[in-house]
């Protein structure tokens, strides 16, 4: 017997490249740890130099992250002691709590925006591909050339003329607004992956459904969509990152009704001075809905489940 | 069940002809062999009939019904697939309850004939089993069960043994065949393999660049082909062709090859120029006293025959001879041909001329 096998690599090999993995996982992992931690720092922990590794975990910067404070009298506060745990970390500062913050609303705005994009962008993306896929359409090259075309320049060029559309149809400040526009730039993204990936399933799939005595719709339901979960999740996901992270159009096109998250949480920084663990907090709140969506659609990207039905 | 008629069908895409005006009829019950070599169209129009492709003219008759233009649903035909295309996402049961489902069956009815299909097709034990494991054996039971199981008018295969190994391919051929014989369901199958098409078919159509180029029995088209390519295709070895140039008179018993008069079915047709004489291997016969002479060039030992591959002076030639027979490379062979079984051909057509041996049979040229 020997020690070397061309299928299976050898023992010392796989440590190697596990130490590989784990030692650029953990690079990468360093800023989002950073940014986790100083979420549970107090302002004076998290400049302090050199950086803290133990402290004493509070949750102020998660209370200043939700509220506005103003300063009180010595009176007012004497008159008025704390009543909740947050009110109690306020005081610490002789202040008090005079409403909430507009982190949730818009948090709130990024959801609506990031998800209702990324539904429409896929729902359209999965016809427009299934089309492309399986249908003779004249010029169909031509045209989905021009859909590729449309991500040729970075999109922030033709800002000025969508600002100026979107104020003239009533378009800016409104989730209907943002979604559109993110839609319009992530469908040439969704329809040239899904159309790969709707390539790759064989067409006897649907066939085998129309003899059975399925119409064409049916068949892409029933048969099509159930294979083409793989590239539908991972589009998706492609979709949520760009819509979910976007920031320029963000800032260009919302200040208030529709204001994303991303241009909101610099603005943190600049009430009552450089609050870093309130920023902190923001960035891990806003990086939790991306993380479980990933993580809640990682089986479809792991696992291909057209394997093996089809003798190739 | 039903009887099939094709009508002057055609189809182009784009602006290759995939299939040029094609008749023949599919009676009920019939096992139908769709044979020819890759590309030539037998797939093309089993897709027709099934209504997986829309001929671009012509007209197909399923029970007396113009079904050409009409969606596949609402055909009533079955299809088998080469790769046999099971819904992967799906398990056995589902599968084969998937097209009783699209009728609206009550769920204890499509149970009952679902485990009916099973039991015939001996898979009762796999139903819980997803498709993506099974052998492919299975799989091909499945696929034949998915297709049995609605009890359709007709059923289409295309090429369902290609997907399996040698081995295995005769056993399932059988089985095949058993079944049909057990349900006399109309079946038209697709396959590039003359040994199968001969071995389980009612009939053939041979098909190539898209032309039908014969249609009949097994018998019919290894006996009387009506063109060299059919004769070529049919028969291992295939039938040898013999190019002389001389003419054939009608009503001729006889023919000139190299000077010596050999013996041909009573010609229907005379003709002139360049013509072939077809003979099959197991129709030449190895005799010392015989004039027409070839020089044996190699044998090849199959057990109870052999092939032995002769120079004549018209070409290469194979013979089929008891394997006790001696031949030995070098040596030089007197030859005989049994004349009621030669065909006479004209190389520039490809046609084979009209006689008595093939007479109702070869109808063109």
């Amino acid at each position: 017997m020997s020690s070397f096998s061309v299928t299976e690599p050898s023992t010392r090999s796989k440590w190697f490249a596990g130490s590989l993995v784990i030692l650029y996982a953990l690079i990468t992992m360093v800023p989002l740890a950073w940014i986790m931690l100083t979420g549970f720092k107090s302002p004076a922990d998290a400049i302090s130099y050199p950086p803290k590794v133990i402290f004493d975990p509070t949750l102020e910067g998660y209370v200043n992250l939700f509220t506005t404070r103003t300063r009180q009298t010595d009176e007012f506060l004497a008159a008025n002691p704390p009543e909740t745990w947050y009110e109690e970390i306020v005081r610490q500062y002789d202040m008090v709590i005079a409403g909430p913050s507009k982190f949730g609303e818009r948090f709130l705005n990024s959801v609506i925006i990031g998800f209702g994009s990324t539904f429409l962008s896929v729902f359209l993306g999965t016809l427009a591909a299934y089309a492309f896929s399986r249908f003779k359409i004249p010029l169909a090259d031509d045209l989905l050339f021009f859909i590729l075309s449309t991500r040729m320049m970075p999109p922030i060029a033709v800002a000025i003329p969508i600002f100026l559309m979107y104020r003239q149809l009533g378009l800016s400040d409104t989730h209907l607004g943002m979604i559109l526009l993110y839609t319009a730039v992530n469908i040439s993204l969704a329809v040239w992956l899904l159309k790969s990936f709707i390539d790759g399933i064989p067409t006897e799939y649907e066939e085998a459904a129309l003899i059975d005595g399925y119409t064409r719709f049916q068949a892409f339901y029933k048969v099509v969509l159930p294979q083409a979960a793989t590239g539908i999740a991972s589009t998706a996901i492609f979709c949520l990152i760009f819509a979910w992270n976007e920031y320029a159009f963000a800032v260009l096109l919302t200040s208030g009704t529709a204001q994303t998250a991303p241009p909101f949480i610099p603005t943190i920084i600049g009430v009552g001075g450089l609050d870093w663990p309130a920023v902190a907090a923001g960035a891990t709140i806003f990086l939790l809905p991306v993380m479980i969506f990933t993580v809640a659609l990682r089986k479809h990207l792991l696992r291909g489940i057209t394997f093996g039905a089809v003798r190739k | 069940m039903a009887q099939i008629i094709i009508k002057n069908v055609r189809k182009e895409f784009g602006d290759f002809t995939a299939v040029k005006e094609s008749s023949f009829t599919i009676e009920d019950g019939e096992f139908f062999m769709l044979l020819g070599p890759s590309g030539c169209g037998k797939t093309t129009t089993l897709r027709m009939i099934a209504g997986l492709e829309l001929p671009t003219s012509g007209e197909i008759y399923l029970d007396g019904e113009e079904i050409s233009q009409k969606p596949p649903s609402q055909r009533d035909i079955a299809f088998v697939f080469q790769m046999f295309a099971l819904y992967p996402h799906m398990n056995v049961y589902k599968n084969l309850s998937y097209p009783l489902v699209s009728q609206g069956m009550a769920r204890r009815d499509v149970k009952a004939k679902v485990e009916d299909v099973a039991t015939i097709l001996g898979i009762q034990n796999i139903l819980k089993k997803p498709v993506g494991g099974l052998s492919g054996g299975d799989r091909q039971r499945v696929a034949l069960g998915r297709a049995i199981v609605r009890d359709p008018k007709a059923f289409m295969m295309d090429e369902p043994l290609g997907a399996l190994d040698a081995e295995f391919r005769e056993h399932m051929a059988e089985e095949l065949r058993a079944l049909h014989d057990r349900m006399g369901a109309t079946t038209v199958y697709v396959t590039h393999d003359q040994l199968e098409a001969m071995q389980m078919g009612d009939k053939i159509v041979v098909m190539n660049n898209a032309v039908v180029e014969q249609f009949g029995t097994p018998q019919e088209i290894y006996d009387k082909p009506a063109t060299m390519f059919v004769a070529d295709f049919i028969g291992s070895p295939s039938m040898n062709f013999l190019p002389f140039d001389g003419s054939v008179a009608e009503g001729a018993q006889t023919v000139d090859l190299q000077g010596h008069s050999m013996t041909v079915p009573r010609q229907m047709q005379g003709a002139s120029g360049k013509l072939v004489f077809g003979v099959r291997p197991e129709h030449v016969t190895l005799s010392d006293t015989g004039a027409y002479r070839g020089e044996v060039l190699a044998t090849e030992y199959l057990g109870t025959t052999q092939i032995i591959t002769l120079d004549t002076p018209n070409g290469a030639l194979k013979a089929r001879a008891p394997a006790g027979q001696v031949a030995t490379v070098g040596e030089k062979i007197g030859l005989g041909f049994k004349g009621e079984a030669v065909t006479l051909f004209d190389e520039n057509s490809g046609r084979a001329l009209r006689s008595e041996l093939n007479e109702g049979i070869v109808t063109h040229g």
